[in-house]
């Protein structure tokens, strides 16, 4: 497929079309809006449906029951929109329900501003909404892997009938790129989905699709069985960038947009004969533990840089059990400006020369 | 069967054989009786697709013999919007309380009525939120008491009791908007042909269908059965008056 030239939105978009999604709903908000203009321009063309609907609200509803109908579907969004969308992730979450929900984080909190942030870390990977659930997520860190991971979010969802967040910025969203699309090819392991509604069709089996338990022990049994999938995700689906990492003194924990600038820093701290490395989780939830792990094995103290005033380090912290230092640089939504190069190289030599 | 007996009557195809969990009095029976017969008269049960709102009226699939999608509160049109997209060829038909479809989803339902959505809406209006415990609802009439307006609906501050089936008449979108009731024999026989005549609207022209029933909640009216059935012909009819408000169907025909 010829290499093309596009926004980190518009290969979201692709990637959602070529991974076989016909189902798009949503609603307008900056700085997410190239990816409904673009499905609802492309999505036709293959026989697919673009609902703008009439709220954040009602787009994750009508996601709720088209994934529930069987079909691959999504919806995005940018931050106060996903809040209004936690209800029905919920609620897809409960009934296990597979399902797309991007997210181009703007800053916060409430309307906040439009500029590129990383504060809805929190509300991604602890569940978001209401019931101590999980959904996976994925932080790509370019045009390239808007279009890879939307792909890839698409079949983890499936799989284990988890709703999928794609968690990125303007940085990633609006910037563009060379993006190489490829054909998608389904895993061979997806199993037909046999629990989805269809109208009985002589069937004895009735399907239902629903989060309410009230049987005796009934909700209490399903809610290990949501756990057990997420400690399958733990084992089976962590995906990380570990760059120059092998022979490092020092790491720099970062993801998404982020994760750009801190390479950068990498680099020049490499060219000034500083053995630095970067971690950069792909999958946010499931969380890279054991590779952290493995680093504070070997003493590695660490910097997490983050475009929020510090979340990720938390689990960065959890993951390396405290036994090395873990320090945190960042910018608070807002800042209207993004963290240089040399700005994370100053604190990589701060804090190599702290704890070294 | 003998050549002696008959059966004239039975269980409809589309409905479980199961115990009711409503309480007595309660017209959830009924209505689910009413959209069953609908689905076995029309030959659509195998075909037709469920979404249940949040109240009483959750437990449908309980009840129906036929798939079933648990909605939000409020939400059930945008799942049922989700679910006919996919299954154009399928049935689809949500089935709500007062509090779900006037208040909380209010914009789901508006909003599913105007795009002019293929499926089916059965509007159960009791006034009152059943399974919370009989507090105040959008349709509470004024005066009402009510857990949560225990002096009685003040309209000057709780507003006025909405009538869905005027409002969602004005939409262009909807091919079918009526009201019914079934506190008697001769209601809910219309009722019947109401529920009969939006699935077929369904089915036949693929349009957006509208029942609105009034019923009763004996438990939270604090009435036995037959009083509860007298007040909505004293109190429920007067302000929501039963009638059909749109039929694009018959419009056509007549044409």
């Amino acid at each position: 497929m010829k290499r093309l030239f596009v926004k980190g939105n518009e290969a979201v978009a692709m990637g959602a079309i070529e991974a076989g999604c016909r189902y798009y709903f949503g609603y307008p908000i900056t700085p997410q809006s190239d990816i409904p203009e673009y499905i609802a321009r492309e999505i036709p063309k293959v026989g697919g449906v673009f609902i703008q609907a009439e709220s954040e609200i009602a787009s994750i509803n009508m996601l709720l029951g088209a994934s529930a109908s069987g079909a691959r579907a999504m919806t995005s969004s940018s931050s106060p929109g996903i809040s209004l969308k936690q209800e029905g992730i919920s609620y897809m979450a409960g009934s296990e329900l597979p399902g797309l929900i991007v997210n181009i984080c703007r800053s916060g909190p409430g309307l906040g501003g439009i500029d590129a942030s990383q504060a809805d870390y929190f509300q991604s990977v602890k569940g978001g909404g209401h019931g101590g659930y999980r959904v996976i997520v994925l932080a790509p860190d370019s045009v390239q892997e808007m279009y890879d991971l939307t792909m890839l979010a698409f079949d983890l969802s499936d799989r284990y009938r988890v709703p999928a967040l794609l968690l990125a910025d303007a940085v990633i969203g609006q910037v563009k790129e060379a993006l190489e699309p490829h054909p998608y090819v389904a895993p061979a392991d997806l199993l037909p989905k046999e629990w989805a509604v269809a109208g009985k069709q002589g069937r004895d089996d009735q399907r239902i699709v629903k989060s309410l338990y009230l049987g005796d022990g009934e909700l209490e049994a399903h809610n290990w069985r949501l756990h057990a999938k997420y400690d399958e995700l733990k084992k089976n689906e962590v995906r990380f960038e570990g760059y120059r990492t092998e022979d490092a003194d020092f790491v720099v924990t970062a993801f998404g947009s982020a994760a750009r600038i801190a390479k950068s820093a990498v680099m020049m701290a490499r060219e000034a004969g500083l053995k630095v490395g970067l971690l950069r989780p792909i999958t946010l939830f499931p969380f890279p533990e054991q590779a952290l792990r493995e680093l504070a094995d070997r003493g590695i103290p660490m910097l997490c840089v983050e475009l929020n005033t510090g979340q990720m380090v938390d689990d960065v912290r959890l993951a390396v059990k405290c036994r090395v230092d873990v320090a945190f640089y960042g910018r608070a939504p807002g800042a209207g400006s993004l963290p240089t190069p040399e700005e994370i190289f100053k604190q990589i030599q701060n804090n190599m020369t702290v704890k070294l | 069967m003998t050549d002696l007996y008959e059966q004239v009557f039975e269980r409809p195809k589309a409905l479980k054989s199961v115990a009711t969990h409503f309480c007595p009095g309660c017209h959830h029976g009924t209505i689910h009786r009413l959209c069953a017969e609908a689905m076995d008269v029309l030959d659509i049960q195998q075909r037709t697709i469920g979404v249940a709102s949040v109240g009483c009226s959750v437990f449908l699939y309980g009840y129906f013999d036929i798939d079933v999608v648990e909605a939000p509160h409020g939400r059930a049109p945008a799942v049922a919007t989700g679910v006919k997209r996919v299954r154009k060829d399928d049935i689809v038909f949500t089935y709500q309380g007062d509090g779900d479809l006037a208040a909380i989803g209010t914009a789901e339902i508006i909003h599913a009525a105007n795009r002019g959505e293929a499926i089916t809406v059965i509007f159960v209006n009791n006034t009152t939120y059943g399974m919370t415990g009989g507090q105040m609802a959008p349709t509470t009439l004024p005066q009402q008491r009510t857990s949560t307006s225990p002096a009685g609906r003040d309209v000057a501050n709780d507003g006025y009791p909405i009538r869905m089936a005027e409002l969602l008449a004005g939409l262009e979108g909807v091919a079918y908007s009526t009201r019914v009731a079934v506190d008697s024999p001769k209601h809910i026989i219309a009722a019947g042909k109401a529920i009969r005549h939006a699935f077929d609207c369904q089915v036949k022209t693929g349009g957006f269908s509208f029942v609105e029933v009034l019923s009763t909640c004996p438990t939270n009216w604090g009435m036995d059965a037959l009083k509860a059935n007298a007040r909505v012909e004293k109190e429920m009819i007067p302000y929501f008056p039963l009638g059909v408000y749109k039929d694009a169907s018959r419009a056509e025909e007549g044409e």
